[in-house]
């Protein structure tokens, strides 16, 4: 994997939670009316060439599942100090999550992209639900999801 | 230290682990109804092109445990699950909601309390492997050594029946119990159950895909290994195949087939698929069945596990304030298993207190001789455990005084429990006399034994210990705390016997009324069988006299046969009853003297008021098996017991032939001749398996177990033989 920049990597260590040079990032989900347990959900940022370069949020319930959101998974191994406090709830069948992160601006139209994975128990496990480039032609633009998510939006 | 874990994990626990079991023994079937069986499953690639082609949109597909194969879908339609047919790839429809499967699971796994009723259900389970373990350990100990641990055991009421399920279910038990601490445990995250994770592959062909079918990767997986593959979006390039087998997890290239990267199943992982297999038989629905039904027995278990501790309690009895042992003039030790000593204990301390002795009573193991200053008199009562072992409360006794420097001043005596029908009997007290006197520790006593509990033993050992002490007891077995009896209405007596001041009377009680609860509790006299005791208590004294029964809960009534002894106070009662008349009176089981089970024929011996029970077995005899009855008494003068009855089941079969033996006629010889003149037969018989039952007198048991050595000698047999099978069963007075 690609690590971040030494100075962006430096920045977000000194600085957190709230990262200096940064821009809110609200991120609009609507999930499927797909009739099953409640859906997890990781966003993350990575390069152009998908690799990992950082967590956004993690909307889930035990760790102990988390391996199914197999991409970021893959990339963070679950560590406590990538999450940083940056999760919340699961999210049920048909309903929506909205959530705020901070975002650095160096990341904001540099061709990095959103990434979605999402699972739900006894269902499936979907690795990039969405991916959407993180620029302001892509902000406000609903995009649809290839597994639970029915419509995604980013604000910034 | 076991009985205690054994008592109170089970009280703490029990409700827990009755919901625990019970939804586990319905969630036992769902592997059974669902488990896919097909044999000829498509490999990976052929099954993963076909259902490319079947289903539009298809993400991953899943195998499970019980190898139903399901395909996730995001098409048109939005999300979709379907089952697939392993052999064939084509769709069978869609996935049914496991809704009531789930539901049972949640409740089975968490009391649907989340993960606080996880961790109770956890805990609840952890208790049940504990349970087990000292449960089979306490088995052991009872009878007689953890080789013996299947052997037979007499157990009667809630003690037998636990046992004997206990001992059936327990390893199945063990199983789910532990299985379900580790997955527990897993769910938590204090055992780690990673699933196989493959690094993702730096590089993935981005040329035109090739069909699913012809990639190597992918073909290469049997269908009865594949756990789950999770598709390329259609139609999008640089996206590989993920797979999970039994083996491990890999990325497999969308063109060229390769593997590109691969994990294998770690230990943990592995260790788990064993674990969850045992636990929830997916994948082995039959064992899992088994082990369902195993659990059915949780609920038993701790019925009859709560009236054994009840039981314990309620015998001990209302408590004396016990003196300190610097102080009492009396030291009483009890070495108890389950309790039923410390009766006996706590009437004696309340005798000894009738007539001004302090008594400190306390277990055999908190033998500190160094206190008994003031002590007049030790007094050990010790219960034999197993073949000849220390009960619990006496563990530690023979050690503490085998470190004593110098005996106590004051005698000591020992009173021995057990049941004589044990080749141990008592053994335990007689190895505490012997390593007593060894020390140079004076007797007061011989050391005497009381044998089923019986008060006539008790009381007889009380009147020695009277005379020796030169204190002024009573009769000690009247501070017994008494059983509660019911009240017997005679309904019809007959006397039998050549003089009138020493008849036989068989007398026949209606059978006590009982309710619906009282049969569902099966309270006294709501299932008792001929050979059984029943316990009289007659007027003016309080100690209980002992009868076997002539009849079974079955006949509808409770009927006795009885001599009447010179001068005996029960029996004297007894005979002088006229119908209308009451006694009280409770029944104990005598399990050892009922009609065996089987098509075995039966050889019953009987003397005098002996015939009642054997009486009672040929009358319960409605299936015909054969059986021959041996009967001695003085005379035909004045009649025979039960002689109308003994013709009318000769007639229909229930009794095969009756040989008499009369002591006092022109040819007198006793039940022990008639059997010498019988050898041929009597050979014959055991051959064929026959059982022997005999009841009556001692003498008459000693002579008839004389004669049976040498029958049995030319068969190569001995009367320990033949008990050790179950086949020579004796009840003497």
């Amino acid at each position: 994997m690609k690590l971040m920049t030494p100075i962006l990597a430096a920045t977000t260590a000194l600085t957190a939670p709230a990262i200096a040079n940064a821009a809110e990032i609200t991120l609009d989900t609507q999930l499927q009316n797909y009739g099953g347990e409640r859906a997890y959900l990781a966003y993350y940022l990575t390069d152009a060439d998908g690799t990992y370069v950082r967590h956004l949020w993690i909307a889930s319930g035990k760790s102990r599942w988390w391996q199914h959101l197999r991409n970021w998974y893959a990339a963070t191994d679950g560590a406590a100090s990538e999450i940083a406090g940056l999760s919340g709830a699961s999210v049920g069948s048909g309903r929506s999550l909205k959530v705020t992160v901070e975002v650095e601006d160096a990341l904001i139209n540099a061709g990095y992209q959103i990434h979605v994975d999402t699972a739900v128990e006894h269902m499936a496990d979907v690795a990039d639900d969405v991916v959407v480039p993180l620029d302001q032609a892509s902000a406000g633009q609903t995009v649809s999801g290839r597994g639970f998510i029915a419509s995604f939006t980013f604000d910034m | 230290m076991f009985r205690a874990l054994h008592r109170w994990a089970g009280l703490a626990a029990a409700l827990l682990l009755i919901i625990v079991s019970l939804t586990g023994v319905i969630l036992s079937f769902f592997p059974l109804l669902s488990a896919d069986r097909t044999g000829a499953r498509l490999d990976a690639g052929a099954l993963v092109a076909a259902v490319q082609e079947n289903v539009q949109g298809a993400q991953q597909i899943r195998v499970d445990d019980n190898g139903v194969v399901t395909v996730s879908a995001f098409g048109d339609t939005g999300f979709q699950q379907l089952r697939i047919d392993p052999a064939s790839g084509d769709v069978l429809g869609p996935v049914q909601s496991g809704g009531l499967e789930l539901w049972f699971e949640n409740l089975h796994r968490n009391l649907f309390l989340s993960d606080t009723g996880q961790m109770a259900v956890l805990i609840a389970s952890v208790a049940m492997v504990a349970l087990m373990l000292s449960g089979f350990a306490l088995a052991a100990r009872r009878l007689g050594g953890w080789r013996k641990l299947f052997a037979r055991d007499r157990g009667e009421g809630a003690g037998g029946l636990h046992l004997k399920i206990a001992r059936i279910a327990g390893l199945g038990l063990i199983v789910s119990a532990f299985t379900g601490v580790w997955m527990g445990l897993a769910t938590l995250g204090l055992i780690p159950d990673p699933s196989p994770m493959a690094p993702f592959p730096s590089e993935i062909s981005t040329q035109t895909t090739s069909p699913a079918d012809e990639l190597a990767g992918l073909t290469a997986i049997p269908g009865d290994t594949l756990r789950s593959v999770n598709l390329p979006s259609q139609g999008m390039s640089g996206q590989a195949y993920e797979v999970e087998t039994d083996a491990g997890a890999g990325f497999v290239d969308p063109v060229t087939g390769e593997m590109l990267s691969w994990a294998d199943r770690s230990g943990w992982s592995r260790a788990m698929d064993v674990i969850h297999l045992l636990h929830t038989g997916q994948g082995a629905s039959l064992l899992g069945l088994l082990l369902g039904l195993m659990a059915l027995s949780v609920p038993v278990l701790s019925g009859s596990g709560l009236l054994i501790w009840l039981g314990g309690r309620s015998r001990q009895g209302k408590r004396l304030p016990n003196t300190p042992a610097e102080a009492a003039d009396v030291i009483l030790l009890v070495g108890s298993e389950g309790g039923t000593t410390w009766r006996f204990a706590h009437a004696f301390a309340r005798s000894l207190s009738d007539v001004g002795k302090t008594t400190h009573l306390a277990e055999m193991n908190d033998f500190t001789p160094a206190q008994y200053k003031r002590a007049q008199s030790i007094v050990l009562f010790a219960a034999t455990y197993g073949d000849g072992d220390a009960p619990e409360s006496a563990r530690e006794f023979l050690e503490a005084l085998a470190d004593m420097e110098t005996p106590p001043a004051a005698p000591l005596s020992v009173l021995g429990f057990g049941d004589s029908t044990f080749p141990a009997f008592c053994a335990y007290a007689d190895t505490v006399t012997r390593a007593a006197e060894a020390k140079g520790w004076a007797l007061l006593l011989d050391t005497h034994h009381v044998d089923r509990q019986a008060p006539r033993d008790f009381a007889k050992w009380g009147t020695e210990f009277a005379a020796a002490s030169g204190f002024a007891l009573g009769d000690v077995s009247t501070a017994l705390t008494r059983r509660p009896t019911r009240s017997l209405t005679l309904v019809s007596k007959k006397l039998y016997g050549e003089t009138a001041q020493a008849p036989t009377a068989v007398l026949r009680f209606a059978l006590p009324k009982q309710t619906l609860l009282g049969r569902l509790m099966k309270r006294d006299f709501t299932a008792f069988e001929a050979g059984d005791l029943l316990n009289v208590i007659p007027e003016g004294d309080d100690s209980p006299r002992s009868y076997s029964l002539a009849s079974g809960s079955k006949d509808g009534f409770v009927e006795i046969c009885v001599r009447k002894a010179p001068g005996g106070l029960a029996s004297g009662q007894l005979c002088a009853l006229n119908p209308g008349d009451t006694i009280a009176a409770y029944t104990t089981p005598n399990a050892q003297f009922h009609a065996p089970e089987g098509d075995a024929p039966l050889v019953l011996i009987g003397a005098g008021a002996g015939i009642g029970a054997l009486a009672g077995m040929i009358r319960g005899n409605t299936r015909k098996r054969e059986t021959h009855l041996f009967f001695g008494m003085r005379s035909r003068a004045g009649g025979i017991p039960f002689e109308i009855e003994f013709e009318d089941w000769a007639d229909n079969g229930q009794l095969s032939d009756l040989v008499l033996a009369l002591s006092r006629s022109e040819t007198p010889r006793y039940v022990q001749h008639a059997l010498q003149d019988e050898v041929a037969k009597l050979r014959d018989l055991i051959r064929r398996g026959a059982h022997v039952m005999i009841c009556g007198g001692r003498d008459m048991g000693d002579g008839v177990r004389a004669v049976f050595e040498d029958i049995l000698a030319p068969l190569g047999l001995s009367v320990r033989h033949l008990e050790e099978e179950g086949r020579y069963a004796v009840d003497v007075f």
